[in-house]
């Protein structure tokens, strides 16, 4: 897949542009979708892979955890995912420092390198902090993110939106930063836009292809609209389709949004102003003015 | 011999190998990783990785996640 027709982040005056395809480079591999989406919390696996599908994600997050060795017929995940469509993208979600994520990460990769599927090379890191907030733990996030970067992986950070450790991250080989728009599960959307702008500034200057994903926090379709149009590259979500009173209306509502905001990005809004100005000619008119 | 399974102690046959392990528990190599003393048993190592008495074995799946 190639881009047939590049876009650059700020479009020339006056250029109609109507990109023939918008692909996604994250960490070598390439999406049509912009979204990416959690298989957690569902209420059953046939929801989950429906919701996925609507969703229109390619890539979906997976969760490392015990095997329970189940009596009879377990079903596992696995049977309800499309390796041929997705990629996965194991998390380490759940660690508290930078030794388990690291177990946990090399765990996860060797679980799709017997399952052939192309997430084998990264993982979605995320090293916590505090178990009320889930907020991740900046400095064991700094530790892991080196030694996976030094086995090799791709690195996708979760991390808060504070720019310096985004920078901090990104020195140290992420190949992608993803700061939380909110608490993980918590809904609350995109809660200080001014920070993820900072984010962007600084991960993306000299290099506005490098990614930055919001990941965490978003509750419906207008916060994942509102991070696009901010210009982050993707949005990660999970708990907002899960836990949707209809998940499958909400994976469309997502994938709609994502695309929206996407578009709005590239197009470039109007400024904005205080007073109005008239969409129709204001030469013409029958009608008197009043005088106000 | 006595190995701890995923946190609990467990009676396993003597010097089982990782692979025999899994089949000994019914489990899907495809879908599982496995971990020794908290180092990766790779898979392509999985036949011929012999346990010992005492040893920490965690298998590990995918499962739902964000």
């Amino acid at each position: 897949m190639t881009m047939e027709t590049p876009l650059t982040e700020s479009p020339a005056a006056g250029q109609p542009r109507a990109a023939q395809t918008d692909a996604f480079e994250l960490g070598g591999h390439v999406f049509q979708s912009r979204l990416i989406v959690g298989t957690g919390k569902y209420e059953s696996f046939d929801l989950m892979r429906d919701s996925l599908e609507l969703s229109g994600a390619e890539c979906v997050t997976v969760a490392v955890r015990r095997e329970r060795l189940y009596d009879g017929a377990g079903k596992n995940i696995l049977d309800y995912i499309d390796l041929d469509c997705y990629t996965l993208l194991p998390n380490t979600a759940g660690c508290f420092n930078a030794k388990d994520a690291v177990r946990t990460a090399r765990l996860g990769r060797d679980i799709l390198l017997g399952l052939e599927n192309p997430g084998a090379d990264w993982v979605k890191l995320e090293v916590l902090g505090d178990t009320k907030t889930l907020l991740p733990d900046p400095i064991e996030t700094l530790a892991a993110t080196e030694q996976l970067v030094k086995d090799g992986f791709h690195v996708l950070c979760y991390t808060n939106d504070d720019p310096v450790t985004a920078r901090r991250l990104k020195a140290a080989g992420a190949t992608a930063v993803m700061p939380a728009g909110s608490p993980i599960g918590s809904g609350q959307g995109i809660l200080n836009a001014n920070n993820l702008r900072i984010c962007l500034e600084y991960l993306k200057e000299d290099d506005p292809d490098y990614p930055v994903i919001v990941d965490a926090g978003v509750g419906t379709a207008s916060d994942v609209a509102i991070a696009m149009e901010l210009g982050v590259d993707g949005v990660l979500l999970n708990t907002g389709i899960a836990h949707a009173r209809d998940p499958l209306g909400m994976a469309r509502a997502m994938k709609a949004a994502c695309e929206a905001g996407r578009w709005a990005y590239l197009s470039g809004r109007m400024p904005r102003r205080l007073y109005a100005t008239a969409s129709s000619p204001e030469d013409g008119l029958i009608a008197s003015r009043p005088r106000w | 011999m006595n190995i701890i399974y995923n946190g609990e102690p467990r009676v396993v046959t003597d010097e089982v190998t990782v692979a025999e392990l899994l089949a000994e528990f019914n489990l899907t190599p495809r879908f599982v990783a496995v971990e020794v003393n908290q180092e990766l048993a790779p898979r392509d190592g999985h036949e011929t990785h012999i346990l010992r008495d005492g040893d920490q074995v965690e298998i590990v799946t995918l499962v739902g996640g964000g």
